[in-house]
């Protein structure tokens, strides 16, 4: 079984421990990783802004890098679901056949994290241990573009020593939305606003998603806010053993007011 | 009408606005989750309603002349609108007929979007609307800001005051010592109707369906108030788009299931009216029906768009939207607001031509509840994404290209190979030190201000500093190997 992971543009750039405990994770469960170094970014960002035509090179580039893996694995439920999803339409209009192939070919292969592992490693207990209180966004994308379900929640509760505590409208928009959250920065803050709230009232110390940009948004107004709330990517938390010593915390990805 | 984020901005600080907004909405979204999981097959029910839709739309001119073939043979007069102007002619013109100078109205959407009432006040004809909630919005002065629940923005204290303040002016007052209790309320806007329906000759309708093959129009409601002007008068002029036909009688059933479940969470609607042309001596002696265009052959041109005018307007689609939740109807410029209406106002005027127009596909996350709970599976996500991209095509010959254009070219050049991708990084990374230099702490610091256009993003929210390494450096030096971090 040959498996790729998918650093994504945001992770690598951003997130890079995100991805790197995505590498680390599989590795623990006996998955040899490669990742191509020809890939950059699934287009999204175009895409979704409607510059399509923009997008066909970005779709050039990641069949190219990916093609021939059994599992492309992606920290990201929105990078997968644009590839699954949105990867078809842009070769279509690029009127490539050759690319309309390859995609059809590649696509399917992408798989969120937690439907990689659950589906086909078929672990739910990943032997991670992060004994924090802990709240789970479960990220639009990954609800209602990749159908993962409870994959990831069923993943955490398997997590040794965790106290996971269910988020109140959880499944409502954290209003991040790619290029929403400037071109309409104010009703994005505004739904964000809520959704920090909503973390707040669970008491929980880490917010968790598997989507980097939902943490950006999210942690950047509990960080705004002070709210003392670290957000970690689900992969870290998984990824987290007792034999690394420190309780996890201090891997945390996301912001706090701390820094200032 | 300002475009969305202006107009939103404006909406939302309004915190009763909000409050009003998410109280309903969330009271519909329960009663509604509750019948829908009653139901057996939800899902083979929506699939069916769509493919009737579908298979209609395809073949829409031939149902529309059967329609019209079976309306003319029951006594009714058929009138084909293509725009808004010629449909507010025909009423006019019949009202004028008749020496009529007060109709009354049964909440119409069709009606609203060709703005009748305002046509016709210019032409000295009052349109009075019977709807409990739309007679608060034309006597509040105000605008519909929900497709079902047009007053949905106002409690009730509100409505006391405009029922107080307004009726007087245009029928029977309100009684004195009128109170804020819901049961007084409507008490008042009933006596205050009734004396409208006794005393006007025509009546003015939309149609929830039009049926084919027996020439027979459908309205649902649940006050009562649309069977009154269906009956009472002796005119009916009822304006219908043309995606509203369906085939046969029998393809009422899904849909007389899917609508009232998905739009207030009700099994069935209290009022189901169908009629069919005149029936000599019961209800009104005279039928007319203005078949509206309006811009639908224009969204029925677009192959996959198209879906959107299976709409049967439940409004399910605003009822889970956050963005409509936060910022109400108002801010979409349009009697269709919401999800629902972020397409289908660009589909009926086509991109391009207003800026207002052009920045409705914006105005959604793309979080996709909107399509989860559509009775006829429309793929509103999908179709915003759609017109994005025919507005970012309408505007890719202008003269001086937007900056949103040139960052996008420009992020996919540098997206577009590993070798640009890694040394942008390594930039970032570099800035990303200066800023560090200054910051101490064990977490990840923060930027907390950015110039333009960053600061749309700090004006509220801090951004993590860029770290000093990306994922791909972090692989090249140690993570192949199989290294630890
Ligand atoms: S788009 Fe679907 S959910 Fe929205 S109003 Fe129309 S039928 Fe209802």
């Amino acid at each position: 079984m040959r498996v790729a992971v998918m650093s994504t543009c945001i992770g690598d750039a951003m997130f890079p421990e995100a991805v790197k405990a995505t590498v680390r994770l599989l590795r623990r469960l006996g998955v040899t990783v490669e990742v191509p170094q020809a890939q950059t970014c699934c287009g999204q960002p175009m895409v979704n802004t409607g510059y399509l035509d923009e997008a066909v090179p970005l779709v050039r580039t990641f069949v190219s890098a990916f093609e021939g893996f059994d599992h492309v694995v992606v920290p990201s439920g929105s990078c997968a679901g644009s590839v699954r999803h949105q990867h078809g339409l842009v070769a279509a209009r690029s009127g490539d056949a050759a690319l309309a192939d390859a995609v059809r070919q590649t696509s399917p292969r992408v798989l969120e994290l937690s439907e990689f592992l659950v589906d086909v490693l078929g672990v739910v207990d990943v032997g991670a241990w992060f004994p924090h209180r802990v709240t789970y966004h479960p990220t639009c994308h990954s609800l209602r573009m990749l159908r993962v379900g409870d994959r990831p929640t069923r993943l955490l509760s398997a997590v040794g020593g965790i106290d996971l505590v269910p988020l109140p409208r959880a499944e409502e928009c954290c209003g991040f939305g790619g290029t929403f959250a400037v071109k309409n920065a104010d009703t994005s803050v505004a739904m964000g606003a809520d959704k920090a709230a909503h973390v707040r009232s669970t008491g929980a110390e880490v917010l968790v998603t598997s989507d980097s940009s939902c943490l950006m948004h999210v942690g950047g107004l509990l960080s705004r806010g002070h709210a003392g709330i670290r957000t970690m990517h689900l992969a870290e938390v998984l990824a987290h053993t007792p034999d690394e010593g420190a309780d996890g915390l201090d891997a945390a990805d996301g912001t706090t007011s701390v820094a200032r | 009408m300002p475009p969305f984020p202006t107009a939103a901005r404006a909406a939302l600080g309004d915190a009763q606005l909000r409050r009003n907004l998410a109280h309903a909405t969330g009271t519909i979204r329960a009663k509604r989750a509750a019948v829908i999981d009653e139901l057996e097959d939800w899902e083979g029910l929506r699939q069916r309603a769509a493919r009737t839709k579908d298979e209609t739309l395809a073949h829409l001119d031939e149902h529309l002349l059967t329609l019209e073939a079976s309306l003319t043979a029951r006594g009714a007069t058929v009138h084909w609108a293509r725009d808004a102007a010629d449909a507010c002619r025909v009423v006019a013109d019949v009202a004028r007929a008749h020496g009529i100078r007060d109709v009354v109205k049964v909440k119409s959407m069709a009606t609203q979007e060709i703005q009748l009432n305002e046509t016709l006040a210019e032409q000295g004809i009052s349109a009075w609307e019977t709807d409990l909630a739309e007679l608060i919005v034309q006597l509040g002065d105000d605008l519909p800001s929900h497709i079902l629940v047009p007053a949905i923005h106002r409690n009730r204290t509100e409505i006391r005051d405009i029922f107080r303040d307004r009726m007087g002016a245009v029928g029977r007052a309100a009684p004195d010592g009128l109170t804020d209790d819901p049961a007084v309320l409507a008490g008042a806007a009933r006596l205050h109707l009734r004396e409208k329906f006794l005393s006007t000759r025509m009546a003015v309708s939309g149609a929830n369906f039009a049926v084919a093959d027996t020439g027979t129009l459908v309205v649902v409601e649940s006050e009562g108030n649309g069977r009154m002007c269906l009956t009472l008068p002796e005119v009916l002029v009822s304006v219908v788009g043309i995606e509203k036909v369906v085939p046969t009688w029998s393809d009422l059933e899904s849909f007389l299931t899917l609508l009232p479940r998905s739009s207030t969470g009700e099994r069935m609607n209290p009022y189901t009216s169908t009629w069919s042309g005149v029936a000599p001596g019961d209800g009104p002696q005279e039928v007319h029906v203005v078949l509206l265009d309006n811009g639908r052959t224009k969204a029925l041109a677009d192959d996959f768009a198209r879906q959107a005018l299976r709409c049967i307007r439940c409004s399910a689609c605003l009822n889970v939207c956050p963005v409509y939740e936060r910022v109400g109807g108002h801010t979409y410029g349009s009697v269709y607001p919401g999800p629902i209406g972020a397409i289908l106002n660009p589909l009926l005027k086509g991109v391009g031509q207003d800026p207002a127009t052009d920045a409705l596909p914006y105005a959604s996350t793309l979080c996709g509840a909107c399509g989860d709970v559509c009775p006829v599976a429309i793929d509103i996500p999908g179709i915003l994404v759609h017109l994005r991209g025919k507005v970012v095509d309408a505007h890719r010959g202008d003269g001086l290209p937007k900056a949103e254009a040139v960052a996008m070219k420009a992020a996919a050049w540098g997206l577009g190979s590993a070798a640009r991708l890694g040394l942008g990084e390594r930039l970032l990374g570099a800035a990303a030190g200066l800023w560090r230099g200054s910051r101490a702490g064990t977490t990840r610091p923060v930027i907390t201000r950015l110039p333009w256009p960053g600061s749309h993003w700090t004006r509220a929210r801090d951004l993590p500093v860029p770290p000093r390494e990306s994922f791909r450096a972090w692989w090249r030096r140690t993570g192949r190997d199989g290294g630890a971090s």
